[in-house]
């Protein structure tokens, strides 16, 4: 047998027919859902008489459009709410699992998912959301599908798919004291571009994904797709062995499905001298903290870097994009972005608002008060997170600084809640996307980590958490 | 629905990275249906009169084309039914985000790989023709350009075929594999 890579075990073992002229019908072990893209396939579903074929592997949750003021829908416009109950609606009629506003269970999507042992090695899953390429920090095959296939999903459990190529990215090295997950992945996408992974999935190895903890793997995993990477990968071993184990829905130990499970799982594994179509490699022992300050994921910098100046730029249309970039940013050519006054600090998101990036946010902030002049949102990624967070007491730390402690949801993220900059306002988010206006109309991102947003949130403008220390 | 021969003028937007925020900023995806988001399109540029989906010649034009990578970030189908619902119904580029790929062929939109230089060489006022079975893109009735598209998804566009129902019809497979269990 020819060597494999882990997405072509994971892509064979799921082949309910094989790829010929028409795709693949591929099997889908677990499907997440959520309020925003699924009422027009739940209608689909409607009009053709058909029922969710396998509710045991359809869990939804509502995360985009909820409030994280407080639980109460009077706080989001009529559109939100409506789509809110129309999840609720759906799920009862289609008898579809939903971990709802006030279920303890209830989280960002690609939050819960891992968090309840949901999300295991070797699965397939989907979800109408790009960003499902999270779970596959856990060693699964995870994608965002369109509507359309939503609907095609909850109908056969299956989906047409081609198989994407595979593309290896090797992070060798140890980081450096304030340097995280995050930075490691901008810098990949700063490295790459945007379409640089289109049509391939990735698989993150190397000593340095080995020794990261499950939740930075996640942050990687997570921001696969502003690469337009199909999917991410990272080999399941102990770390994420050990993650599993416990939670709500994992395999037990009962009657050994636990290591029947487990013994699948350590076959999972790249082979060897498995063949990658395209490889990177990147050395993260003299990686610095990265920020972007521009309009896309790959538009960043070292955190003491300057701003690129496009007059030094010879292609043309790579110059009117950066020219494009500031002035949306409004930053001028070679300034540094330190210093840089911010209106707003986020910390959320399914990119960093588990418990880990709370910590480390909170490690900066103790005993410290946030800048006056910035406002500070810190948005936990479920429930659990905020649990587990108000019992270590990062709330108050968080409270103390002069931060808001919110409900957990998508919030300032995508903005269709409330939360959202004004125009002309700027951000340093923990969140995957600076496109234009992603955070409100207007509204200029700078992506970083969540020590970097929390020593801007204490200063008052864009700094270097390694100034500040706390972590 | 099926997919028929058509001529148009196009819209040019000259730029790459086009992203769904872009083609539809989040605040319009609190829909519960996929008709009437053709007027969200673009609706943050759109905001400057002198942007080019604002002139005269846009509102009848269905090709839209753009610089590489186009429909990149979000999963959102909306991006493609706001296009469609403007009136769009094929889209040239260098290259497609994966996922807006699907979803474009999965309604109707036809997004046509053709390379940036030739791309650059498209006049402005010409008439297009876009012919799906001969996959030729003419321009003022002559000059061709050949797009590639897979077979399967041209035999959907061509004939409406209904992805669903054809993931149905193997049924039998889709059973047998449930029940085979060999999945993780
Ligand atoms: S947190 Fe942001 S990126 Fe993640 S699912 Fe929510 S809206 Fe999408």
């Amino acid at each position: 047998m020819p060597p494999k890579t882990l997405y072509d075990k994971i892509w064979d073992a799921h082949l309910v027919t094989p790829e010929t002229d028409a795709p693949a019908i591929l099997y889908i072990d677990l499907h997440l859902v959520h309020e925003v893209t699924t009422p027009q396939a739940f209608e689909g579903l409607r009009g053709r008489g058909l029922k969710v074929r396998r509710t045991d592997r359809t869990i939804a949750t509502m995360d985009h459009s909820i409030p994280t003021i407080s639980r109460s829908l009077s706080s989001v416009d009529s559109q939100a709410a409506d789509q809110v109950r129309r999840l609720e609606s759906n799920c009862r009629e289609f008898g579809v699992q939903l971990f709802g506003m006030d279920d303890r269970r209830q989280g960002i999507v690609h939050v819960i998912g891992p968090e309840l042992g949901l999300t295991q090695p070797g699965q397939t899953i989907v979800c109408g959301d790009s960003h499902t390429s999270t779970h596959g920090a856990l060693g699964a095959l995870a994608f965002g599908i369109g509507t359309t296939e939503v609907e095609q999903v909850l109908a056969s459990q299956c989906l047409l798919s081609r198989k994407s190529k595979n593309f290896a990215v090797e992070f060798d090295g140890a980081l450096r004291p304030g340097v995280t997950a995050k930075d490691m992945v901008l810098a990949l996408i700063g490295q790459i571009g945007t379409g640089g992974a289109t049509a391939h999935v990735l698989e993150y190895k190397g000593s340095a994904i080995r020794s990261l903890d499950m939740e930075s793997r996640m942050t990687i995993c997570n921001m696969s797709i502003e690469a337009g990477a199909r999917a991410g990968l990272v080999a399941p071993d102990e770390t994420t062995f050990q993650y599993v184990s416990g939670r709500e829905y994992a395999p037990k130990p009962k009657d050994g499905a636990w290591d029947r499970a487990l013994a699948k799982w350590k076959a999972l594994p790249s082979d060897q001298d498995a063949v990658y179509d395209r490889t990177v490699r990147i050395d993260v022992n003299s990686l610095e903290p990265v920020i972007t300050f521009g309009t896309n994921p790959g538009m960043s910098i070292p955190i003491t870097g300057h701003v690129p100046d496009p007059s030094n730029t010879a292609d043309s249309s790579a110059r009117a994009r950066l020219e494009g970039a500031l002035k949306y940013m409004d930053l001028k050519p070679g300034q540094q972005l330190l210093g840089h006054r911010v209106d707003v600090v986020f910390i959320g998101s399914c990119t960093n608002s588990r418990l880990s990036d709370l910590r480390s946010a909170a490690g900066v902030m103790r005993g410290r008060k946030v800048n006056p002049a910035v406002r500070v949102l810190v948005v936990p990624g479920s429930q659990e997170v905020k649990r587990q967070a108000e019992a270590e007491g990062l709330d108050r730390i968080f409270k103390d600084a002069g931060a808001q402690w919110r409900e957990p949801g998508c919030s300032m993220c995508i903005a269709m809640n409330g939360d959202q900059l004004e125009p002309g306002q700027s951000s340093v988010s923990t969140s995957n996307r600076n496109f234009e206006g992603r955070q409100g109309r207007g509204g200029r991102t700078f992506l970083a980590s969540p020590l970097t947003a929390a020593a801007t949130a204490i200063e008052g403008h864009i700094a270097d958490v390694r100034s500040l220390g706390g972590f | 629905m099926k997919f028929e021969r058509f001529s148009s003028q196009a819209v040019f937007l000259n730029r790459e990275n086009i992203d769904t925020d872009q083609i539809i900023p989040a605040r319009f995806l609190k829909v519960t249906d996929k008709i009437g988001l053709g007027s969200a399109l673009f609706t943050d540029w759109r905001s400057d009169p002198a942007f080019v989906l604002n002139t005269p010649a846009a509102a009848t034009a269905k090709i839209l084309v753009s610089g590489a990578n186009f429909g990149c970030g979000s999963s959102r189908e909306h991006a493609v039914w706001a296009l469609w619902g403007f009136g769009f119904r094929a889209v040239i580029a260098p290259s497609f985000a994966d996922i807006f790929r699907q979803n474009a062929l999965k309604n109707g939109l036809l997004p046509i790989v053709v390379n940036a230089p030739t791309i650059a060489t498209l006049p402005a006022d010409a008439l297009f023709t876009v012919d799906l079975l001969d996959q030729t893109l003419s321009v003022d009735g002559d000059t061709r350009i050949l797009f590639p598209i897979d077979s399967f998804s041209k035999t959907c566009l061509l004939e409406g075929l209904d992805e669903l129902g054809y993931i149905l019809k193997h049924e039998a497979a889709i059973a047998a594999f449930e029940k085979a269990g060999t999945r993780a």
